[in-house]
Parts: structure tokens; C-alpha cells; sequence
């Protein structure tokens, strides 16, 4: 992986969350690491039971503290540990979309991967995948409109 | 229950115009229920209004409360402790909460986040259909249980109009209620029961006599 790269605006390095779901794409990253594959640091996994945890409540508040990116890794369809949650997952996926667009952040910038446990490259490749899209995208407009407006404080006449 | 679904983002965000500081209210009575104003409705749409405002270069702060019912007065005055620098309430409850947080504090701008739809039933998860069109004098045993004031879109009385095709409506491609009262009544022996007609409706006890009110006597606590 390179390291940090130059996206659209200068020196941007995409911070990427990823809800993973403990029986395939947790089990996956494992294996991506034991067989030593490449990916990039970009992405920060957070274990959950089931893909089906996942609530747009809580996909949105990852783009409100910052992300770049996020996206929700679970099992194959029909796979599901739980039956439908991946499914359900793929749904909250979907409707979160529309929100991020309706509000200007872009519903690009989140995505569902359907894996195995025992898919380590395509572990990989989904990181690998994503990180390209964020840098095509840049950094998210709330983390820019954030950082105007902490400028424009600080330029401010202090009263 | 009362079914109710999300207003566009653009009309609330027009409601809440020179707002900076907005108590998000969640109702936990019939909006939750049917997925529209709950406590995660709320957290969803207060996310929602302030990624927007970021986005707008005008930042909006939010307090999120979601109340067990807000049509009863001791669950609202929970929000008196809330209301402190708050420059707006945008409640997630059917019209009458919204109405009932503006009623018990006078002095507080309350916009709505849902528009109220009917009172309804949930056929699945995520089907809501309308089955009660509150009239004040209910029908039902003469009909089978299948409500022709609200499941007619005549709100016909005394069997189905010429518009009843197939067992289909001509209004909506809605079942005919009088073709599911018929089958009802069949399948119950009870057809004779549709003979008799049906006297005029005293429409005075729906909406056409005005806003209703009830009091009951026996359950009075003060007076």
C-alpha cells in the first residue's frame, strides 16, 4: 500500500470504518493475515456479531465523527449465521444511501460486501477496492465544511 | 394505532429556518411502533438535520428526548427540564403530540417531523394499511367485522356500488368492502344478516360535528 496519497484536494489519507460481521468478514481478515496479504491501513474494523447490528443510526454517526467511508462487510446471501440478517443489513445499507445523498455527504461513500470467512484475498480486495473509491471521492464534505469553518473562527475578529 | 411517516427533509429543514438549537422529540407510543417516531427515528433524523446544516454552512445543534407517549400531560412536562436555550421543538409524534407539547408550554415554537396518515394496522413489516375511520358509532357487528366507512372509499352503507368490479374498487385497486363483507358473511351463514338495510349514519358523532370531546366521570380524579 502507498502510503499516504494524494487525492483530489492535497494531502489526504481516507479513514475508512468497516462494520464486520464475526463469522465471515472478521474470520476473513483474519486469514487475509495469516496469508500475509497486503492491504491498506486505511481501514478500521469493528467486530459485530452479525451484519444485521448494524443500524443506519449508526452508520450515520460514523460519517458524523469523521469517516471517510464506510462500509458493512457480511456473509454470503442465504449465509447468514442468523438467517436474514444480512439481508435486513443490506436494506439499512440501502436506505442510509438515500439519507447520505438527501444530505450532500454522497451515498457512494458507503457500501455492502457480501464474503466467506475463508475469502482473505477478497477481504483485501474489498479494502483495496474502497480506499480507491474514497480517494477518487476525497475527504468528506463534513470534515472540509468543518475545517472552513474552524478557519474562518480563528481568521474572525474576536469579540 | 396511529400511522404516520417522515415529512421530506426539505420541508423540516424549512420549519426549522434561524433555528441553531432544536430539541428532537421521540414518541414512544404508536410512531414507534410503526417505525416513524421512535427514540431511533429520532436519533436517525436529528443525524440527518445536522449533517445537512453543516453541509448548509449553517450548524445545528440538537437534543435528543424520546417521551413514553406525548398525548399525556404528565410524559410531556418531562420536557420542561429540557427546554432551556432550545429554540425549537421538533417532535416525531402524530399531530395530537405535536399539539399537546405547543398546549402545555405556550411559549415554545413546536414544528411537526411526521405527517399523521390514519389508524391503521400493521399487515407486515413495513405494510400498514387503514382499518378505522373513527366515526364515533361503530358498524361492525352488521358488517362481519370489515369496517365499510373506512374500507369503502364511498364509505357506502348498505352493499357495494356499481363501481365494484371483480372483487376489486374502482377508486384505489383496493379489495371491495362489500365484496369482503359478502364473503365474510357467507363463509359464516350469516347472509341474511345483510338484508337488513341501513338507516341513515348520524355523521354529527364523526369529524362533521365538529372536535370531539369525552369525558368520563368515573375516572375523574380532581373535581
Amino acid at each position: 500500500m502507498e502510503k499516504r496519497e494524494s487525492g483530489n484536494t492535497e494531502s489526504f489519507y481516507p479513514k475508512i470504518i468497516a462494520f464486520c460481521c464475526y463469522y465471515c468478514a472478521y474470520s476473513a481478515a483474519d486469514l487475509a493475515g495469516s496469508l500475509r496479504l497486503q492491504y491498506p491501513p486505511t481501514v478500521r474494523m469493528i467486530e459485530q456479531p452479525c451484519s444485521g447490528k448494524v443500524d443506519i443510526r449508526l452508520l450515520l454517526q460514523a460519517f458524523e465523527d469523521g469517516a471517510d467511508g464506510v462500509y458493512v462487510a457480511g456473509c454470503m446471501d442465504g449465509d447468514c449465521h442468523f438467517l436474514k440478517g444480512n439481508i435486513r443489513a443490506k436494506k439499512r445499507v440501502n436506505a442510509a444511501k438515500k439519507i447520505l445523498d438527501k444530505v450532500g455527504v454522497g451515498g457512494e461513500r458507503l457500501e455492502m460486501f457480501n464474503l466467506s470467512g475463508s475469502m482473505g484475498p477478497r477481504f483485501a480486495e474489498i479494502a483495496n477496492e474502497m480506499t480507491e473509491r474514497i480517494l477518487r471521492l476525497g475527504p468528506n464534505p463534513l470534515n472540509t465544511a468543518r475545517a472552513e469553518r474552524a478557519t474562518k473562527g480563528e481568521e474572525g475578529d474576536p469579540k | 394505532m396511529i400511522v404516520a411517516e417522515a415529512k421530506p427533509l426539505e420541508e423540516i429543514l424549512e420549519s426549522l429556518q434561524g433555528m441553531s438549537k432544536v430539541l428532537v422529540v421521540g414518541c414512544g407510543g404508536c410512531v414507534s411502533v410503526c417505525l416513524a417516531g421512535g427514540e431511533k427515528e429520532a436519533g436517525i433524523l436529528a443525524s440527518t438535520l445536522r449533517m445537512k446544516r453543516e453541509l448548509m454552512g449553517d450548524p445545528l445543534e440538537t437534543v435528543e428526548e424520546t417521551l413514553t407517549r406525548q398525548c399525556d400531560p404528565e410524559y410531556v412536562q418531562q420536557l420542561a427540564k429540557k427546554l432551556e436555550g432550545i429554540d425549537c421543538v421538533l417532535s416525531l409524534a402524530c399531530g395530537v403530540g405535536v399539539q399537546f407539547i405547543a398546549e402545555q408550554f405556550p411559549q415554545t415554537w413546536v414544528v411537526p417531523a411526521l405527517n399523521t396518515k390514519f389508524a391503521g394496522a400493521t399487515i407486515e413489516h413495513g405494510l400498514w394499511e387503514e382499518r378505522c375511520g373513527l366515526c364515533g358509532e361503530c358498524v361492525l357487528a352488521r358488517t362481519g367485522g370489515v369496517c365499510p366507512v373506512i374500507r369503502c372509499a364511498k364509505s357506502l352503507l348498505n352493499g357495494p356500488c356499481g363501481g365494484s368490479q371483480n372483487g376489486k374498487c374502482e377508486v384505489k385497486p383496493n379489495e371491495c368492502a362489500w365484496q369482503l363483507i359478502y364473503n365474510r358473511m357467507s363463509e359464516l351463514g350469516r347472509l341474511e344478516l345483510l338484508l337488513d338495510v341501513a338507516g341513515a349514519k348520524d355523521w354529527s358523532k364523526s369529524r362533521d360535528g365538529g372536535p370531539r370531546k369525552m369525558v368520563r366521570e368515573d375516572v375523574t380524579i380532581d373535581g
